[in-house]
């Protein structure tokens, strides 16, 4: 035991005097003026904020749902829904499972939105609200931190557990530590494809489900536990995981100590000492497609176009709006903004078209693309 | 004035007449029959075609689709369909004709020109009523066991979506132009415990398929056909108003059930429940509706009652406006708007109105005859007889007894307003004059009964010629008894009920994984400590035998201090997955909640030993009953 730990830190040390110099700190940016040739065009947005100044029953926004012109927000204190410039909101007494509203999912097909509560599952469809917990359905617990929809098929991860509900047959199916290779039973993630559904697995890594068998895969740190990342790019970046993202047939995973991005046979970790993440905890990741990502971190909101990066936020000492870019050599770049979402504290985020929309710990924010023309 | 009342005023002193007419030995034009082995046509809907020259009239009960000259009411062709067919729809071009056939959850598909059946697909759980979008790319199947709305390619047959729509999703309609579906339920959505019931009309869009609004149906427990006008701005429901959170001893003083229409869309603006029946006469259970070409009437069947109300819509819309309050309890208020009510044949179910609106066709479903009814005069023109048996049989007369409202005092339901379509209809009863709020009952399902005497939740009535004579005689209807006959032929109607498909079951009879993990808990007599379970307390033996009861009263813990007796009769569990909710008062909104709430103490089985996944085994199984 203790020969192998020695070994853990010889390499480690080893590794560590191999990694080439990291970027400038944070806070040392080169000013834009002085690097503009060769500052990478990333995405620029306006930053309208909601909170319950404006609307939002409460400012704590732990999830957002982008449908159509329709927006949802999961809040601390109820589902809010946004359309035509008016906010709608739903609670318990509506018949809304709880009144925490921690994650969203849409089934496309019928337009029924799902929403994982601290109390239950809740289904809106048309303003009907039906709800299902541990005690009234197949639901494994009532803490529901994740919900996908595929096909007939609603995916839910709990803190006791996977679960699927068949939309057709009403039919509950429950995964957990005796029936999957899961040690731990706090899934806080999943991510539903045709082929493949994946769940985020709080401190057992990645849970891989194979539609077409039935068969389960487990994706784990390499490291196991170790704080420190022996085994960089040859594994998932840490096993406490709190997001997972499967797009084009690309799984991208943020974890508490860094995020991975995993193609099917090749890793590729994400930590800020190599990246532009401008922290290590991630609460969630989305992908735009398989090179593009969002990271929401308790730093700001960071964008990964496959080479460069772009972090958003008010920055961390004066609050004042912040646009940071990262090329692929490491050159970081502040960018002169106005706007800035309404936290550094990250939450969720979704795509309406090119606009971004953002779930943060003190408010939901609208990201308004600007056109290129507009940069200066 | 005056001569506005004369009809409605005609129309009850007949009803009441056949009401106090009461013969001790059945008659009619028919021979009784001990024969019960005839096959009744039993039409059930009707259509017509776009130049009113062919009726066609979907037989539920021999299983086909009569094609009728529909001037002079001969039958021209049958095409088979499945098994109990409900519902039938052309496609926007006339050219298919689709029936759903509800025990088969099948759909077939007719070449209207070769009247041949061109294709068999498979549709949701129990399919009642179909309808196609005007592109002709998309079917649309209102599911009852499902709750659903099945989506189908319309050239394929291939499932492409699944639509959430109310409980026991069952009727639809859709606009002239198109642009939206509507669909109601027979069953209440799940609510809180002792609370109104609450129905809703939803609405699809057929071009996005998705459902867009649900109206609100409060108050309503059974929400039957659904009519839009051409124009899509008036749209009218047939529906059941209950009031089961009162003892009904009301029946006597006010009523149990109002018979009910709810109008809405752009011509009335918010939806409005207006009454049927009148102060002192119900009209029950209204079930088909057409709107007049013009939107000058609304005619409405009504299957317990023998008689189709004819409605002056423009005096109703009026009425309407001019009182905006609540008026869905002012049986008065009917006398404002009911212009005729006009006696047909038995049951009356479907209607189709001819396209000048001048012809009203009637289903009668069990005496098998269609009414022609000639808007104009008011009268039954002439009563087309489909080919089928002369004889009636104990056994049909015991269902017309069944799906009768005479008996009851005013005429104001029938058996069949509980146990609707022969089921049940989701809500709790006060029945007994035993207090207000005491002596709860959850209605129970009765499918397949023989064997599982006794009956009622405490088991005091032994035998179905109790509870359905003088029990029903003196809680119910509160006016009269039945003839010795009479009353054996409905219980040999409620005896030959068939248990419906099991849905839950696969194809061949094998039980899944989880489902045989269910059967062994259901099957255990140890704990998961090993320790013995007392044989009281395992579920297979109170639940034993094939129909699931061993036809003893025990006391599992969940009664009520409301409740008049402690002990319970095990119910059955044929067909347990439809029938929630659950316990003797209804109290369990689903299976889950039996033993997540309600079985604290192991007394209802030992079960607290189960995790999650185990339960979730067990009623796995259990749905497979």
């Amino acid at each position: 035991m203790k020969r192998t730990a020695m070994f853990g830190i010889l390499f480690a040390t080893a590794l560590a005097l191999a990694q080439p110099p990291s970027h400038p700190a944070r806070g040392h940016a080169v000013p834009a003026s002085a690097k503009a040739a060769a500052v990478p065009t990333m995405p620029r947005y306006h930053f309208v904020n909601y909170t319950t100044a404006n609307g939002l029953p409460n400012s704590h926004v732990y999830s957002v749902l982008v449908d159509g012109d329709r927006i949802w927000a999961g809040t601390d204190d109820g589902l809010a829904e946004f359309e035509n410039g008016h906010w709608k909101i739903y609670t318990v007494a509506d018949g809304l499972a709880q009144q925490a509203v921690l994650s969203l999912a849409l089934d496309k097909r019928t337009g029924a939105v799902w929403a994982g509560t601290m109390g239950g599952l809740s289904r809106i469809s048309a303003g009907r609200i039906d709800t299902y917990t541990q005690l009234n359905s197949g639901l494994s617990n009532d803490v529901v931190y994740g919900v996908a929809v595929e096909g007939d098929y609603v995916w839910v991860a709990t803190a006791a557990g996977a679960c699927r509900l068949n939309t057709r047959t009403g039919q509950w199916s429950l995964w957990n530590e005796r029936n999957t290779p899961m040690r731990e039973i706090w899934v806080y993630g999943v991510s539903a494809a045709p082929d493949k559904v994946y769940f985020a697995v709080w401190g057992s890594g990645l849970l891989e489900y194979t539609q077409k068998t039935g068969a389960w895969d487990m994706y784990k740190d390499p490291d196991s536990e170790t704080e420190i990342v022996l085994l960089r790019n040859q594994g998932l970046i840490h096993d406490i995981t709190s997001a997972v993202s499967y797009v084009d047939g690309i799984v991208w995973v943020s974890t508490y100590f860094g995020d991975s991005r995993y193609d099917g046979r090749y890793w590729h970790n994400f930590l800020t000492k190599d990246s532009g993440l401008p922290s290590n905890f991630t609460n969630s990741v989305k992908a735009v497609d398989g090179n593009h990502a969002w990271f929401c971190t308790d730093k700001g909101l960071a964008y990964y176009d496959g080479t460069n990066w772009a972090v958003y936020r008010p920055a961390l000492d004066t609050g004042k709006p912040e646009m940071i870019v990262r090329d692929a050599a490491g050159h970081v770049t502040n960018i002169p903004v106005t706007t800035a979402p309404a936290h550094n504290y990250m939450l969720g985020i979704d795509f309406q078209g090119r606009d971004i929309w953002v779930a943060t710990a003190k408010g939901l924010s609208h990201g308004i693309y600007q056109p290129k023309e507009s940069y200066r | 004035m005056k001569r506005r009342f004369i009809p409605a005023i005609a129309c009850a002193a007949l009803a009441g007449l056949a009401a106090l007419w009461q013969p001790r030995v059945v008659s009619g034009t028919a021979t009784p029959s001990l024969d019960n082995t005839e096959l009744y046509a039993s039409p059930l809907e009707l259509l017509l075609s776009p130049d009113g020259s062919r009726l066609y009239a979907l037989c539920e009960g021999t299983g086909d689709v009569r094609v009728l000259d529909a001037r002079s009411g001969r039958t021209l062709q049958t095409i088979p369909a499945g098994h109990d067919p409900r519902g039938f729809a052309f496609s926007p071009d006339r050219r298919r004709l689709f029936v759903v056939n509800s025990w088969d959850d099948t759909l077939s598909v007719i070449d209207v020109r070769t009247s041949a059946v061109v294709a068999t697909w498979r549709a949701g759980f129990e399919p009642s009523s179909v309808e196609e979008d005007r592109a002709g790319k998309t079917l649309f199947i209102a599911d009852r066991v499902g709750n659903n709305i099945t989506v189908l390619d319309a050239a394929t047959g291939a499932v492409e979506d699944t639509l959430e729509a109310g409980r026991g999703a069952s009727y639809m309609a859709i606009t002239a132009d198109g642009g939206r579906l509507y669909t109601t339920h027979i069953y209440p959505n799940p609510g809180p415990y002792r609370t109104p019931p609450r129905s809703e009309i939803t609405v699809v869009d057929p071009t996005r398929v998705m459902v867009v609004q649900r109206i609100p149906l409060p108050s309503i427990a059974g929400a039957f056909h659904v009519a839009v006008s051409r124009d899509g701005r008036l749209g009218v429901v047939a529906e059941l108003h209950p009031k089961n959170l009162v003892p009904l001893a009301h029946v006597e003083h006010g009523w149990a059930f109002v018979d009910t229409l709810t109008i809405f869309g752009a011509d009335v603006g918010r939806p409005v429940e207006v009454p049927l029946d009148e102060l002192d006469r119900y009209f029950a259970r209204p079930f088909g509706v057409a709107i007049a070409p013009n939107k000058s009437r609304i005619y409405v069947s009504h299957g317990g009652s023998d008689c189709v109300t004819v409605i002056d819509a423009q005096r109703m819309l009026a009425y309407i406006r001019r009182n905006r309050e609540p008026i869905a309890e002012d049986l008065s208020a009917s006398a404002r708007y009911v212009v005729a009510r006009i006696p047909v044949g038995k049951n009356p179910r479907g209607v189709a109105l001819s396209g000048d609106g001048n012809l009203l066709y009637v289903a009668n479903r069990l005496d098998d005859t269609i009414s022609v009814i000639d808007t104009r005069t008011l009268r039954v023109a002439r009563t087309i007889r489909l080919a089928g048996p002369e004889r009636v049989t104990a056994l049909r007369r015991g269902e017309q007894t069944f799906y009768s409202a005479q008996y009851s005092f005013q005429g104001q339901f029938g058996c069949a307003n509980c146990h609707i379509d022969s089921t049940f209809d989701d809500l709790q009863w006060d029945l007994e004059p035993d207090g207000f709020g005491r002596d709860i009952v959850d209605n129970r399902p009765i499918e397949d009964l023989r064997g599982t005497n006794p009956f009622k939740w405490n088991g005091k009535n032994p035998s179905l010629s109790m509870e359905c004579g003088p029990r029903t005689e003196m809680y119910f209807w509160r006016s009269q008894n039945y003839d010795d006959l009479r009353l054996a032929d409905l219980v040999l109607y409620v005896r030959s009920l068939p248990s419906r498909p099991r849905r839950w079951s696969t194809a061949d009879g094998q039980l899944t994984a989880a489902q045989e993990r269910g059967r062994e808990i259901f099957y255990r007599t140890t704990d998961k400590l090993d320790r013995p379970i007392p044989q009281t307390n395992q579920c297979a033996y109170c639940h034993s035998g094939p129909k699931g009861t061993n036809q003893k009263s025990f006391d599992v813990g969940t009664g009520k201090t409301t409740d008049n007796s402690g002990l319970l009769d095990t119910p059955q569990l044929s067909n347990i997955a439809l029938t929630g909710p659950y316990l003797h008062d209804g109290s369990a909104q689903t299976l889950e909640e039996i033993w997540t709430i309600y079985n604290p103490h192991d007394r209802h089985g030992r079960t607290n030993d189960l995790t999650k996944d185990e339960l979730n085994d067990l009623i796995e199984y259990l749905r497979t009953r």
